[in-house]
């Protein structure tokens, strides 16, 4: 699948700002089955340092230290995808599975999370045992917008019966580490042929099984990941791999606007 | 392990070492008087340099003085040559396993030490998985608290290598000994302390990026004013004759780290920092933080800046890891550890907490991620009731907890009130390592002023000495 | 330098300064008190402890505070009073915490200064303003600010710390003279009217007396006390140490010891020179002309605009 990526980001500030500092995730890699046509990003900075975190995540700075009252983001990219049934390979791994074990304050284990996880125990396979915890999350926690925030923790979400992308993929990655799977957070893009425009990217999850490697888990929509996903980062937790995540000095408040369009791109017709 | 308690002066047997001959002879001569005299003297120059040291949580004046024994502990050429070699070893080893854990992790591959035990450790740090520092040093500067019980025993108590203090002390003592007692001092051969500080800024300005140009810039960062160690922070400022900086006076712009001076923005090429880990960078640890620099992290990967100590190498000091630090010494220098490690049970094994629990009497039980002294049981200085209460701690989260024979801790000569009596010691020695290893000699002794404490901590009533290494 | 050290220099001074000119302004006040005129016995205005208050710019805050002005209320607000910012207490506590924040930076002798008069000042009960022991404890807050003058001008490097130290110290020092200066004409001359009488004559050695230069005067003018005359010490003439002219004068020289040193001439140098060169080349005879509120208010605003652009220069 051809996939077109413009995705806007701004911030404006209710009064001026001396100095911003962000650290951007917005950069999808080439492995098996994502390939990354083109990849632009604006910033009002000219030339953005990247490097990659010990994720493995390609990470850019941006800093500014003039006054200003908005920071604009802006990513246009086109990215082919292919089937892969949710199987991730050729992705830098610069930390072993087992460290995926780790709970994190959004993700810590609970009684409920334990019991939400225990009928997957029945299954025969590991795959079976996973996506059965899919499908258990994807019931039990309804998608609705605005009833979370960043720091809701995969506890609150399953309490609350309510949430985003970002819930049913904490939900998710507690539930199945429970399991005796490694599991991690994975932000990115998703195609759909319904919505167009979307106020804010996707995340899901990844579990690892032996013999298999990672393998993602869309919880939200209760499927695997398939080509009409653009896998950009990954953590422990959305910390971890929040698109943006950064730090400013002065400003009063902050007005956040999101535009997303990810488009299948049109054949090219010859002239 | 050895009941008798070893005296550095006499010994097991009352009768003198040679190597204390001379400083018996002086306490014989000088009226006891004037030694109580020196030593409120001592204090006086303490106050008025201001070394302090912090204390929260117990009421009253939270500026507090570490007291002073003004007897010197004294330790021959050949036996500080052995400790000297034990401890570069050592910390080369620790080093090592540092730069495996965070790029090929060999050492759990080979499954020496259970891979969970790393992992899941909060203070392996994720972050620093793949970066490759300058001459891959992590631990720049180290503190190894070692405990002597006989003329040829020490053990290693305890690895410092995220932020070690202690060693103003072991430079002001020398001073205010030096100037209160000339007579003593020149009745030996004393190896110097006072380069510490120069050798300590060689050895971080060795270690500044690659892409660094020019002449290296050092700043110290600190906490600020109200941290326990920041009259150390300025000391060592002051004397390396850099910027004492806080998190507000640098920021991040570009790719580089800058201070934020009265000529303009400056560049900061290594920071010798005294905050720990997670108050280093909001952006990629605790978000609350206003000690850090929001940044850094990037900066510190794009390798801009040298940390010192690096991020992350609290889990070569973790006290359930210190227990595989012999291994470690075999595994990446393939030598035979010249320091011996303290036998240690660890609770989180089953058998280990077993035998813990059955004989806390006469253990030594410590809290894996305590310092300072506190929430520690010494088990044969403990009531009944204690144990109890601090066996269900242990119960409740076995692995949170490990356990030690009670050291019969060596003494040294003291002054408390009823005159010249032996207290119980161990030794804090530094250990810089940039281009090269640099031990200073001696340390700073710590020393329980109570009689009978095995407890030296500052924090639980613990004195300081000045320590002499005596020239060959 | 780090610019927090600059920073915490410049407070530091700023904040001596102030202590000792709040000790002036109300040993004035104090003084003026035990001088009562026919007038002020048949209807009591308290207007000299209310002078006080607009002059240290905390009118509003103790009326949030107190209902009626009192002498006792006004001297407790504005020399113990914790709560209270710009107290006297509250300065030297301000002064000293930014000196600790940079102790490596200063003199043994300032930092001394500084702790000391902390410890006593921390210690002071209301007794010390009760009857009698007012004057003692006014004179002792004069004196502490000095002494750390003394201290400053006598142990400190000539370099960039002693610029910033002596720019904080200046700054405070000229906005404080034009405070005074403009607050008292005010209730002295509500229609400019001429000096004449008794009671005008205690006012006008009370201004003199708030920036030690009842002596001065005379001996400079050798004539008795004219508003003008007045106006003319303490706005423009240079060899009287409190005078706006002086001040800035002083500004100058060390914003001038500054861009030597660091090779960098910034905004703040042009907004000092300028208005320095204004005020040497001023007539009294204009200034009166032109109103002196007018440019006395426009001389604070001017001053407190150039305190901000060493800010941005120098200290953020």
């Amino acid at each position: 699948m051809q996939l077109k990526i413009a995705h806007q980001t701004i911030y404006r500030y209710s009064e001026s700002v001396d100095y911003t500092v962000q650290q951007l995730r917005l950069f999808p890699d080439s492995f098996e089955g994502q390939q990354v046509r083109a990849w632009t990003i604006e910033a009002p900075q000219d030339s953005l340092p990247e490097f990659r975190d010990g994720f493995g995540n390609r990470t850019a700075l941006l800093t500014l230290d003039r006054p200003h009252r908005q920071v604009v983001l802006r990513v246009i990219g086109e990215v082919e995808t292919e089937e892969m049934h949710g199987v991730v390979r050729g992705v830098p791994e610069p930390l072993p599975p087992a460290f995926y074990m780790r709970s994190t304050s959004r993700t810590r284990a609970s009684e409920g999370l334990e019991r939400l996880a225990r009928p997957a125990r029945a299954e025969s396979s590991p795959l079976n045992r996973l996506h059965r915890l899919m499908s258990l999350v994807h019931l039990r926690i309804l998608y609705e917008p605005g009833e979370t925030h960043v720091a809701t923790t995969a506890d609150e979400a399953l309490a609350h019966g309510r949430g985003v992308c970002q819930d049913h993929a904490h939900v998710f990655i507690t539930c199945a580490r429970l399991l005796g799977f490694p599991a991690r957070y994975v932000s990115g893009y998703l195609w759909t042929a319904e919505a167009m425009d979307h106020d804010a990217s996707h995340a899901w999850a990844e579990a690892w099984v032996k013999g298999l490697g990672w393998v993602g888990f869309d919880a939200a929509n209760g499927v695997s990941p398939s080509e009409s996903y653009v896998r950009m980062a990954c953590g422990l937790d959305y910390g971890d791999a929040a698109p943006v995540r950064g730090v400013r000095r002065g400003g009063g408040s902050e007005v956040l606007n999101v535009q997303l369009q990810v488009q299948q791109a049109r054949l090219q017709v010859a002239a | 392990m050895a009941e008798r308690i070893f005296n550095e002066m006499t010994g097991y047997d009352s009768r003198t070492r040679p190597v204390y001959e001379r400083l018996q002879q002086w306490l014989g001569e000088i009226p006891p008087d004037l030694l109580q005299l020196r030593r409120d003297e001592a204090e006086t120059l303490f106050r008025r340099i201001g070394i302090t040291f912090a204390v929260y949580g117990e009421g009253g004046d939270p500026e507090r003085l570490i007291p002073f024994d003004v007897i010197p502990r004294l330790l021959e050429a050949q036996e500080w040559e052995r400790i000297s070699q034990g401890l570069e070893q050592r910390v080369k080893a620790l080093n090592a396993f540092l730069h495996d854990l965070y790029h090929e992790q060999e050492i759990l591959r080979s499954g020496m030490i259970p891979e969970e035990l790393i992992l899941h450790n909060p203070a392996y740090e994720p972050e620093m998985q793949g970066l490759d520092l300058p001459r891959q040093v992590y631990t720049h500067i180290s503190g190894i608290d070692l405990v002597r019980i006989g003329p040829d025993d020490c053990y290693v108590l305890e690895d410092n290598v995220r932020t070690p203090s202690g060693v103003s002390y072991m430079l002001e003592n020398r001073e205010v000994t030096m100037r209160l007692f000339p007579e003593l001092f020149s009745r030996y051969s004393v190896e110097p302390v006072d380069h510490y500080c120069e050798e300590l800024l060689s050895t971080l300005q060795s270690v500044a990026p690659r892409e660094c140009p020019g002449d290296p810039t050092v700043a110290v960062l600190t906490p600020g004013i109200h941290n326990s160690a920041y009259y150390e922070h300025s000391f060592l400022a002051d004397q390396m004759g850099v910027e004492l900086v806080e998190g507000m006076d640098l920021f991040v712009r570009d790719r580089a780290v800058y201070m934020r001076t009265t000529q303009g923005p400056k560049r900061v090429d290594v920071l010798y920092r005294r905050v720990d880990d997670a108050f280093l960078d909001p952006l990629v640890f605790n978000p609350a933080s206003m000690l850090g620099v929001p940044g850094l992290m990037a900066a510190y990967r794009l390798g801009t800046i040298t940390l010192a100590n690096a991020v992350g190498t609290g889990i070569a000091d973790d006290k359930a890891v210190y227990t595989y630090v012999p291994e470690m010494v075999r595994f990446y220098l393939g030598e035979e550890p010249k320091l011996k490690n303290v036998p240690t049970w660890q609770c989180a094994r089953e058998d280990d907490c077993r035998y813990v629990l059955e004989h806390l009497e006469e253990l030594v039980v410590k809290e894996v991620r305590g310092s300072g002294g506190y929430g520690m049981l010494v088990g044969p200085k403990s009531t009944s009731d204690e144990r109890e209460r601090y066996a269900a701690r242990i119960r409740a989260n076995p692995g949170e907890f490990v356990a030690q024979p009670t050291l019969a801790l060596s003494t040294c000569p003291t002054l408390v009130e009823e005159g010249v009596a032996p207290r119980h010691v161990d030794l804090r020695p530094f250990i810089l390592m940039g281009e090269s290893v640099q031990i200073i000699p001696g340390g700073l002794t710590r020393v329980a002023l109570r009689e009978g404490s095995l407890v030296v901590n500052s924090s639980q009533g613990g004195g300081t000495k000045d320590t002499w290494v005596l020239k060959s | 330098m780090l610019s927090r050290t600059a920073d915490s220099l410049y407070w530091m001074a700023r904040y001596m300064e102030r202590a000792g000119n709040l000790a002036r302004i109300l040993e004035v006040a104090d003084r003026m008190a035990l001088s009562p005129t026919p007038e002020s016995v048949a209807a009591p205005s308290n207007s000299e402890w209310r002078s006080a208050l607009i002059i240290s710019g905390t009118e509003w805050a103790y009326s949030q505070k107190y209902s009626d002005v009192t002498p006792a209320q006004v001297l407790h607000f504005l020399a113990l009073d914790e709560t209270n910012p710009s107290s006297i207490r509250s300065c030297i506590e301000t002064a000293r915490r930014n000196g600790r924040s940079m102790r490596t930076a200063l003199t043994r002798e300032v930092w001394e200064n500084l702790n000391d008069t902390w410890l006593e000042v921390r210690g002071a009960t209301p007794q010390r303003l009760a009857g009698s022991h007012v004057r003692g404890f006014l004179d002792w807050a004069r004196e502490r600010s000095l002494q750390f003058h003394g201290a400053a001008t006598g142990t400190m490097l000539r370099d960039d710390t002693y610029a910033f130290t002596r720019l904080g110290t200046f700054v405070e020092r000229g906005d404080n003279t034009a405070r005074i200066l403009d607050v008292k004409y005010h209730i002295l001359l509500p229609e400019y009217a001429p000096v004449g009488g008794g009671r005008d004559y205690y006012q006008w050695a009370a201004i003199l007396r708030a920036v030690s230069a009842h002596r001065s005067y005379r001996y400079i003018y050798r004539d008795s006390y004219k508003p003008w005359l007045i106006a003319d010490l303490l706005i423009l003439r240079e060899e009287m140490p409190r005078s706006m002219t002086a001040c800035l004068g002083q500004i100058v020289q060390h914003l001038g010891t500054l861009a030597e040193r660091y090779g960098q001439r910034h905004e703040c140098h042009r907004l000092a020179g300028q208005l320095y060169s204004e005020m040497r080349f001023a007539k009294i005879s204009e200034v009166f002309q032109d109103g002196l509120h007018e440019f006395l208010s426009d001389f604070i605003s001017r001053n407190m605009e150039l305190s901000d652009q060493i800010r941005t220069d120098f200290l953020m």
